[in-house]
């Protein structure tokens, strides 16, 4: 792991680690007309590394995600994704959304290939890439089938090898999990871990699961509500490396489980 | 699967049709000929040309009425329903249409356009394109926005998410529409050759009555009804054809 400080909210960027990281956030504020969501948040993402986005409702975390993703745009502050401002939806992020966001009259291949269809990418290019991602998130022979016909974490299989073929430094994942099975949310925050190992991409993930953001993440943002701010930011360092097997065992898994209970339970209602 | 369904179908005709040769026998109404009297003229007037010329004559207003508002109706519908300012212009106008007594009309539409074709092509389009209109617009609207937003993180231009996205996912009702709309548009092509000038299926409706010639008349009639099944059937065909996914519903559900 690189040895990248965690900095704390609101405090400068420190330029000596800039190339460390890939995604920041500087004094992001966001109000939806009285409301105001997210109030003057800094937040820095390490390369390479899964930071997870965890709070009770209302804290912002998605808006913050969508801000990132160039979806809404923020009423002050700015995000630099590997240097440069962000303005809109750019080639160097891809989303996967909570609700998956298929395309239903559209085959597997179809909607895998679609952010590469926009792009302009030929039909027999694009294809390719999307076969190969397929049977990368475990789907092949269901190409042709439609999204109807999969179940919740196939649907969502699909959605996540669509963000992975653009080919994107950047992944943003808003709850994607949230809408499958427990087992089949096993599964994936399984295969994840191993996502990041071998796809070197930057990980933003946003969940509402004390247990899912320390299992899978390197780094866990703790949002809390009204002022919406980082509370802390915890780096789980002990048990990455013992294997999928024993994370959920060990006792600093636990005990990290434990503290960000203890510091969110006054929060929810 | 397919096998029932056309066993149902002919199932179906079968019993409407025997229920019409029994009525036509008791006799419901002297002006009401048996279903086997009605074919029969409508084979005569086939053999004889009568119905092609008729035909030739009818589908005149009829295609360029239908062609018209399935055309300037989808796209004056997508325009409505992506902008507030179009909905708030035109809707009202559309809603008037189809609200109106149309054959109370008629007569103002002959004082400004005469009683030639104009008048009848204008007829279709005013039963036909409301509900398209309508329908295409309130589909456009209810578009899911995660799949909007989707386009838009996947970098879409607004002209892919409007081809892309939202046509395709406000297909069935735009279909929909297109069915009602289509059916209107039949009613509305016989409506104008009675109410505007006795031309083509609507002459044969009209001269076969005045000389009591019933089973000609319900032929016409049946005619009509049958073309206007095969044309909705052949749209259904094409639906499918286009957009297969759609078939099941969405995923969200």
């Amino acid at each position: 792991m690189s040895p990248t400080s965690a900095t704390e909210a609101g405090s400068g960027a420190d330029r000596d680690t800039a190339t460390e990281i890939a995604v920041s956030t500087r004094k992001i504020s966001k109000n939806f007309g009285d409301v105001e969501a997210l109030n003057d948040l800094s937040l820095e993402f390490p390369r390479g590394q899964l930071t997870s986005l965890l709070g009770p409702s209302g804290c912002g975390k998605t808006t913050l995600l969508k801000i990132i993703a160039g979806l809404l745009e923020p009423t002050s502050g700015d995000v630099e994704v590997n240097g440069r401002k962000v303005t809109g939806p750019g080639p160097d992020r891809a989303f996967v959304f909570q609700d998956f966001a298929l395309l239903p009259w559209a085959s597997v291949i179809r909607n895998v290939a679609f952010g590469l269809e926009l792009r302009g990418v030929a039909r027999s290019e694009r294809e390719a890439v999307a076969e190969d991602y397929i049977r990368q998130v475990g789907l092949a022979s269901f190409e042709k089938a439609y999204p109807h016909e999969l179940s919740g974490g196939m649907r969502q299989r699909v959605g996540l090898a669509r963000a992975l073929a653009v080919d994107a430094k950047v992944l943003l994942m808003d709850e994607p999990f949230s809408a499958v099975d427990e087992q089949t949310r096993r599964k994936f925050q399984e295969d994840l871990l191993g996502l990041v190992q071998d796809q070197r991409k930057t990980f933003i993930f946003v969940t509402h699961s004390i247990e899912e953001a320390v299992y899978v993440s390197d780094q866990v943002a703790i949002l809390l509500p009204r002022p919406s701010r980082v509370s802390e930011i915890i780096r789980p360092s002990s048990f990455r490396g013992k294997g999928i097997d024993n994370i959920r065992r060990d006792s600093e898994y636990l005990d990290i489980v434990d503290e960000i209970w203890a510091s969110l339970r006054r929060y929810v209602e | 699967m397919m096998k029932r369904s056309l066993t149902l179908k002919i199932l179906s005709a079968a019993i409407l049709f025997g229920a019409w040769e029994i009525a036509g026998h008791i006799p419901v109404s002297f002006a009401f000929p048996t279903f086997h009297e009605s074919i029969g003229a409508l084979f005569r007037m086939i053999g004889d040309g009568t119905m092609l010329k008729a035909y030739a004559e009818t589908l005149k207003p009829l295609a360029a009425g239908i062609a018209i508002s399935a055309f300037l109706g989808i796209a004056i519908g997508l325009w409505v329903g992506l902008s507030r300012f179009f909905d708030w212009l035109f809707s009202p106008i559309f809603i008037v249409m189809q609200a109106a007594p149309l054959a109370a009309l008629i007569p103002l539409l002959v004082l400004a356009y005469g009683i030639g074709l104009t008048s009848k092509i204008l007829v279709v389009c005013i039963m036909a394109m409301p509900v398209i209109v309508l329908n295409t617009a309130g589909a456009v609207r209810n578009t899911p926005d995660s799949i909007k937003e989707m386009g838009r993180a996947y970098l879409a231009t607004d002209l892919d998410i409007i081809l892309k996205i939202i046509i395709p996912a406000a297909s069935p009702v735009i279909f929909a529409g297109l069915r009602l709309g289509i059916s209107a548009g039949f009613i509305g092509a016989i409506l104008a050759e009675l109410k505007i000038t006795p031309t083509g299926v609507g002459d044969i409706i009209t001269y076969s009555r005045s000389i009591a010639d019933y089973p000609s008349m319900y032929a016409a009639i049946f005619s009509i009804i049958l073309l206007a099944v095969l044309f909705l059937n052949l749209l259904e065909r094409i639906e499918a054809v286009l957009f297969k996914g759609n078939q099941r519903g969405y995923v969200s559900d």
